[in-house]
């Protein structure tokens, strides 16, 4: 199958796919026992039965739940979102301010689980079987286990309670400023260390089964020098796999943010998603659950897309 | 002369003689060497693993203090007596008076009291050593209940997919798709919102997420399984498609969802605490490990040092210790299973 067609293909199948993510958080929000217009009406005790009839109305609440996905998804393609109650603006808008310092925040830690991933991983593959490799893989089953909430509790009170080298408040300086860019390595850590843990374990072991095949065999008995072996036939081919396995880490990423923007007070899309969930705010709640749930399966397309780029064989298997 | 072979019906064969017929060729069964069945032998190779060994002891050390915490009352009627916390996990100002818990510097360790409070007390004067220990209930039985409910569900959805294919395989394997489109995390925290707090909607929100991970592990599993011969013997013999499923095809392709469910009670146990730390967990006071850091998170930061380190350190800590010992146990099945012929997963995800 040609790379064109692949793709095309691919990309046909994506969109039932984010089709199917708008219709299950929209039944789930709106079947669910949360009446909007109690979030609305709060505890206002001059509300009568008469103001909840005509803001049931005016919202369209009391219309079928089918006519009321059409409307929402017609509409939230155009990017209106709907508004969210208890801050006075729109959940698009609301989007649109705060999408930058999480993406920066994700990429920031997907950076780091590579930087740190791959170079323990190719030495924990050399030295297969001897103390550094046993290190390494001692240290990738911390940074699975650890909750990164926790670690992130523990960086903040060691570096900017003991230490003071660390400032508790969010630099006021611009997204790419060195200083904000400072200020996020300890984020960027915390949201990283999972899938770096991740990510190590599959360089190492997708490296030893790479060492294990023929072609090193062959390169080998041709007289190539060990260093360009590894560093060209080996490396190479099991990079394939790290990079589109990273891509797959983005929803883990995701998930980091919501917690790791919350420990360190860092104004994203995961915070703004916390309190959306502990307002109940329907429309926030619902508009952060697409976007999100969009740029998981854009990234899932981008890896299987540059899987196919790198790795010809796979395009048959679509 | 017809023998029965389950609802099959075979002439001209007459199993006696076939047995008292002389001996063919010089070869016997061998009934010594070699009847070792294949988890016999794949729990031979985990009990030699030392990592197991260490982390099967934690866990089994946690399955007991969740068990003797705190006595069990069922009905109005106390099953278990047993309680080794040595306060209450509610009771307030354990260590005296009122004054010292406003005071953020308040060591109660360094009043000689390590052996009264070894975890020291928290802001509002509690034994963290207490709730540390009340809060294993928590965390353990909703990891074990979580995987159990999605596992199963996971592998016969899977199970039904993998094993017809065609056309009930596209459909039920494109609604997975749609659930791996969530981050697990994102799709828990829409769920709880949505449901409110409490022990039984964390656990419908972590199996909401988590069986379609199963599902989709068995099916690849099943491709691959259901090509092989005793499968389509099976079937020329008569059996009902849910017999081959159940009885042949899915207990060959359940060792990599083993060893995905061992892992993934980790990953359910930091999600619960995370959405506890978050404040969407249980409601506030319950002595679950992220509820109780989410209750104390203002103490890692002060003007005066980490001060009151512990109120943050030891319920993590707990959480940490759990969490690495089930993937050590998990690691050490996918090796055990690797070496029985590569049926364990390359790599795992986990970490939350």
């Amino acid at each position: 199958m040609s790379l064109r067609r692949f793709i095309i293909r691919r990309v046909l199948v994506s969109i039932p796919i984010l089709l199917g993510v708008s219709m299950i958080t929209f039944f789930l929000v709106n079947l669910a026992p949360i009446d909007v217009v109690d979030v609305i009406i709060g505890i206002n005790p001059d509300a009568t039965q008469a103001d909840y009839a005509r803001l049931r109305n005016e919202l369209g609440i009391d219309r079928p739940i089918y006519i009321r996905y059409w409307d929402w998804l017609t509409s939230a393609l155009q990017g209106d979102f709907g508004p969210v109650y208890s801050r006075g603006l729109d959940a698009g808008e609301l989007i649109a301010a705060r999408w930058k310092e999480t993406v920066l925040l994700g990429l920031y830690g997907w950076v780091i689980a590579l930087l740190i991933a791959i170079p323990i991983g190719i030495y924990s593959a050399l030295k297969k079987g001897q103390l550094g490799d046993d290190v390494g893989r001692f240290a990738a089953l911390t940074g699975i286990s650890i909750p990164n909430f926790w670690l992130g509790l523990i960086l903040l009170g060691f570096f900017s309670s003991q230490l003071g080298i660390f400032s508790a408040s969010t630099p006021q300086t611009p997204l790419l400023h060195t200083k904000t860019l400072a200020w996020l390595l300890l984020p960027g850590i915390t949201i990283g260390s999972a899938a770096a843990a991740n990510l190590m374990r599959i360089m190492r072991t997708s490296m030893i089964e790479e060492m294990n095949k023929e072609y090193v065999t062959a390169a080998r008995a041709k007289g190539l020098p060990e260093r360009t072996v590894m560093l060209k036939h080996v490396l190479r081919n099991s990079l394939i796999s790290v990079v589109t396995v990273a891509a797959f880490l983005t929803s883990g990423i995701v998930a980091g943010s919501v917690v790791v923007e919350q420990v360190f007070g860092w104004p994203g899309l995961g915070r703004a998603f916390v309190t959306a969930a502990t307002r109940q705010e329907i429309n926030l709640i619902l508009a952060i659950t697409l976007f999100t749930g969009t740029a998981i399966v854009l990234m899932n397309l981008v890896a299987d897309i540059l899987y196919a780029v790198l790795d010809p064989r796979i395009r048959d298997e679509y | 002369m017809s023998t029965k072979r389950g609802r099959i019906t075979i002439d001209g064969f007459d199993a006696d003689v076939v047995e008292q017929r002389e001996e063919l060729s010089d070869w016997s069964e061998d009934k010594d060497t070699n009847l070792e069945s294949r988890w016999r032998r794949v729990a031979r190779e985990i009990r030699r693993d030392r990592l197991a060994l260490i982390g099967g002891t934690v866990v089994f050390v946690m399955l007991l203090l969740a068990i003797f915490s705190q006595p069990i009352k069922a009905f109005g009627v106390t099953i278990q007596p047993i309680s080794i916390t040595p306060y209450d996990p509610g009771q307030q100002f354990v260590a005296g008076t009122t004054e010292n818990y406003a005071d953020p510097s308040f060591l109660p360790w360094s009043e000689g009291s390590l052996l009264d409070y070894p975890f020291g007390t928290d802001t509002l004067g509690r034994d963290v050593f207490s709730r540390v220990m009340a809060g294993t209930r928590y965390s353990v039985t909703i990891g074990l209940i979580v995987t159990a409910i999605s596992g199963t569900f996971g592998v016969i959805y899977g199970g039904i997919s993998g094993y017809f294919g065609g056309k009930v395989d596209g459909v039920l394997m494109r609604f997975v798709d749609m659930i791996f489109a969530f981050p697990g995390l994102v799709l828990a925290i829409v769920i709880l919102a949505l449901l409110g707090k409490g022990y039984w909607p964390l656990v419908l929100a972590f199996t909401a997420t988590g069986w379609a991970g199963y599902a989709r592990l068995i099916r690849g599993e099943i491709l691959k399984v259901k090509q092989n011969e005793y499968v389509l013997a099976a079937k020329a013999l008569g059996a009902r498609d849910r017999r081959v499923l159940f009885r042949h095809v899915v207990p060959n392709s359940i060792a990599p969802v083993i060893v995905q469910a061992t892992l993934s009670i980790g990953t359910v146990v930091i999600g619960v605490a995370a959405l506890g730390f978050l404040g969407l967990g249980f409601p506030p006071g319950t002595p679950e490990w992220g509820t109780m850091i989410n209750a104390e998170q203002g103490t890692v930061l002060s003007a005066r040092g980490w001060v009151r380190w512990w109120v943050t350190v030891f319920p993590g800590l707990m959480l940490f210790l759990f969490v690495m010992a089930m993937n050590m146990i998990g690691d050490a099945i996918n090796d055990a299973l690797d070496a029985q012929g590569g049926e364990g997963i390359d790599a795992a995800g986990g970490g939350g």
